[in-house]
């Protein structure tokens, strides 16, 4: 059965196949008034409904049962009933809600983005700026643990995980075993291997990608460089393994290649899963068929010099030093 | 004296015993139902009964059997929920231990009933003595023809099997129940779908309390409408309470639904009052989940009418100034107990039993625990009895599963009700260390309605 449904979210309304869910008709639609998510990926089966930063408010159930939903739900996990009205931006009460998700996923982060690798591609961290206070109320001492290399390749940094278990999803779909999963219950649960043992699997990289936070990390690009001095290229290559087509994003600075990801989204999805080899053993331009610039989302900081769009932000219009510093990083760029 | 149906032979000697226990009419219910009542029957009689879940949320008994899916060719379940965990509540544990054979003549018929081949009675890990009596009952009643194949010769087969849990409190709760039995972590499943559609290994599945399981047995014998007779209203039969905190006699009680609460506290023939001749300040009715209500609300309504034990008269005045029965845990505090000691216990104890699945939940009860743990030791300041409001508000309704609804509504009605003792531990924080607030002003009778309280 695909009939088609309508639902209204925020006033505007789109016809979605039967069977939808409130987030993906809203990124249908697109623009501000698709939910964010942390914890749901379209590519994970099962994935969502945990982080919470999605919820919605359902005003009208459907056309047979008018009813609102009594409380607020995940947009992510709740299916579209024809006629459904939702709100989610127009809403007081969801944007208080979700406000409040926001500074409770931050009160045990360790906001270590100045050292963090992720800083500039992070998700919690577009979500603070948009939603979160500029003062954390929370007093207390903040939960830590001990950083765990998983492999050689990859870094735990369970500090800053905020449990979304899309890791653990793609370790079970995606890879042929999985070695890790969630120890413990509550707020000292951790994403952890069992007695550490190294994730070794051809496609384990790919929850690098998925982490949206900086939990899980690179090893061989870390502390290499901020992603925003990093220019990001799209580029292929006949690669070898059976499940992998090659499709990457190469991450330049100057002539080097620091590091290769999954192509992503504009919702911050990876287009295609890639195995490690091409993820860190294919580090030189002459393994890769260069395609071109990345294309990247103008509100993002990656995007501030790139040299597609170049834009300095308003940050660096004020300041000299920056600016000067922008001009250098910018000539570094030009040669290539 | 009120009719007890459960607990009617609880002091017959032998009563565990499969022999005692038939001859004091059990196992009648089975023999009625499997040899004169069809499934649809018997859902019908639990229907009419109006019974309604005793594991807290009161949901009635006989919609959610007709709310399982019958699709051809896949097995239905029945799962029994003994994992009471909920501080306060104790009457499943001293059901099971005692008439074991009650709930297993419930578990027969109920299977009977919704059509489950294969039942399982998922009891909490920390119960070992009860599991060891479950399953030497099943042992008896196998023996005696009454589990297995071909069940008094009507062609129904049975199996049933008691299952240990971890002891997680979260376990509980009906889907994370059913990913334990599974033998995954007990976190609990995003509804829908519900358990009715797909439950324990995806297919249909009904899971109930084990009072709940256990009073079918009266409504086969005797039927729906004589069962719906008993009690008040629209909380029908009798409910088990199990009594603890500062009285003359502690226990589970088996009472009518529509007792008044004043009569439970102080009768005789219950509690007996509080015990070495204090006051009553506070209580909390269903277990730590429903809201604490200082004492002049426990026994009135806002309006000054008596308030009864039943699910509607308890939640009387909504969350301003009601609470709700619960699963029966029924705590009292006297003058000498403090409220802000008791809300950061209960507190401590979300914090250690969330699962950690959904942010709100898994952060927010921490914090709560610790802003609750820094009043109660005179650290605390005016700004933080407003924080924690705001911290339970943004808990409350946002998360999977209803424990964010119970580690939030104890701090909210705590709050609401005995804001004035809160503001007294950051104003004295040095007396707050040594002395107790006392009873103040919750026992006096209520003149008119309450001043405006904070709505949620």
């Amino acid at each position: 059965m695909s009939d088609l449904v309508k639902v209204t979210i925020d006033g505007i309304t789109v016809e979605v196949e039967n069977g939808t869910t409130i987030l993906n008709a809203a990124r249908q639609i697109g623009g501000d008034i698709v939910p964010p998510a942390m914890c749901y990926y379209s590519k994970l089966k099962g994935s969502g409904g945990k982080c919470r930063t999605c919820i919605v408010k359902v005003s009208k159930g459907s056309e047979k049962d008018p009813r609102p939903m009594p409380k607020l739900v995940a947009s992510c996990r709740t299916t579209v009933m024809d006629g459904m009205e939702v709100l989610n931006i127009t809403s007081p009460e969801v944007l208080e809600a979700r406000a409040g998700v926001v500074e409770i996923l931050l009160i045990n982060h360790p906001l270590d983005c100045p050292v963090c690798d992720q800083a500039g591609e992070c998700d919690l961290q577009n979500l603070g700026y948009e939603h979160g206070l500029q003062k954390t109320r929370y007093e207390f001492e903040r939960r830590t643990f001990d950083r765990i290399d998983i492999g050689d390749k990859i870094q735990l940094h369970m500090n800053r995980c905020i449990l979304c278990y899309r890791c653990v999803f793609t370790a079970d779909q995606i890879t042929n075993k999985r070695v890790h999963g969630i120890l413990n219950r509550g707020d000292h649960s951790e994403i952890s291997t069992y007695i550490q043992t190294a994730v070794d699997n051809d496609f384990s990289g790919n929850v690098i990608d998925v982490c949206p936070v900086g939990a899980l990390t690179d090893r061989t690009f870390r502390f290499k460089n901020r992603v925003w001095f990093t220019k990001p290229v799209d580029a292929h290559r006949n690669c070898t393994h059976e499940k992998c087509n090659g499709k990457v994003t190469l991450w330049y600075k100057g002539e080097d290649v620091l590091r290769v990801t999954a192509r992503k989204d504009q919702f911050g999805e990876v287009e295609e899963f890639i195995c490690n080899e091409c993820r860190f053993d294919r580090k030189k331009t002459a393994d890769w068929i260069l395609e071109h610039p990345t294309h990247i989302s103008e509100t993002s900081v990656i995007s501030s010099n790139h040299y597609e769009t170049f834009k300095p932000l308003p940050v660096i219009k004020e300041n000299l030093a920056l600016q000067e510093a922008n001009q250098r990083e910018l000539e570094k760029t030009f040669k290539i | 004296m009120g009719r007890k149906l459960l607990l009617e032979h609880i002091n017959v000697p032998g009563i565990n015993t499969l022999a005692v226990y038939r001859e004091k009419g059990g196992y009648r219910a089975v023999e009625k139902a499997l040899k004169t009542l069809t499934p649809e029957e018997i859902v019908e009689e639990v229907k009419k009964s109006g019974l309604r879940g005793r594991g807290g949320a009161g949901f009635p008994t006989g919609m959610k059997w007709s709310f399982l899916a019958k699709p051809e060719g896949v097995p239905r379940y029945l799962v029994c929920n003994a994992d009471e965990s909920e501080p306060g509540t104790f009457k499943d544990r001293y059901l099971m231990t005692h008439i074991p054979h009650a709930l297993i003549e419930g578990m027969i018929v109920s299977s009977f009933a919704l059509g489950a081949n294969t039942s399982y009675i998922y009891v909490r890990g920390e119960m070992m003595p009860q599991i060891r009596i479950l399953e030497r009952a099943i042992e008896e009643a196998k023996a005696a023809g009454f589990l297995g194949k071909n069940i008094l010769g009507t062609g129904y087969d049975l199996e049933l099997y008691v299952q240990p849990g971890g002891g997680a409190y979260i376990c509980g709760e009906e889907t994370a129940l059913l990913e334990s039995l599974e033998g995954k972590r007990g976190n609990p499943r995003i509804k829908p779908p519900f358990p009715a559609i797909a439950g324990l290994y995806g297919c249909p599945t009904v899971v109930n309390n084990v009072e709940s399981i256990a009073a079918v047995v009266p409504i086969v014998n005797d039927g729906g409408d004589e069962y719906a007779k008993i009690g008040i209203g629209r909380s029908t039969g009798t409910k088990l309470i199990s009594a603890s905190g500062n009285l003359v006699k502690p226990g589970v009680y088996e009472i009518e639904l529509g007792l008044p609460v004043e009569e439970f506290i102080y009768s005789d023939e219950y509690c007996g009052g509080i015990a070495n001749g204090k006051r009553l300040k506070a209580t909390v009715a269903g277990g730590s989940s429903v809201p604490v209500l200082p004492a002049n609300l426990t026994l009135k309504y806002a309006n000054g009418e008596p308030r009864l034990m039943s699910y509607e008269s308890l939640s009387e005045g909504g969350f301003a100034t009601g609470t709700m029965l619960g699963s029966g845990g029924f705590i009292a505090f006297d003058e000498d107990q403090c409220i802000v000691r008791n809300t950061w216990n209960f507190s401590r104890f979300y914090h250690h039993e969330s699962c950690g699945q959904c942010s709100p939940c898994r952060e927010g009860t921490g914090w709560m625990e610790k802003i609750l743990h820094k009043i109660e030791h005179g650290h605390g300041t005016m700004e933080d009895i407003d924080l924690l409001w705001d911290v339970q508000r943004k808990i409350e309704g946002n998360t999977i599963c209803p424990l964010g609804d119970a580690a939030a509504w104890p701090v909210a009605s705590a709050i609401r009700h005995f804001r004035d003792e809160f503001e007294w531990h950051v104003k004295e924080p040095m007396k707050s260390q040594s002395t107790n607030y006392g009873l103040a002003n919750y026992a006096n009778p209520i003149e008119k309605k309450p001043e405006e309280v904070k709505e949620a």
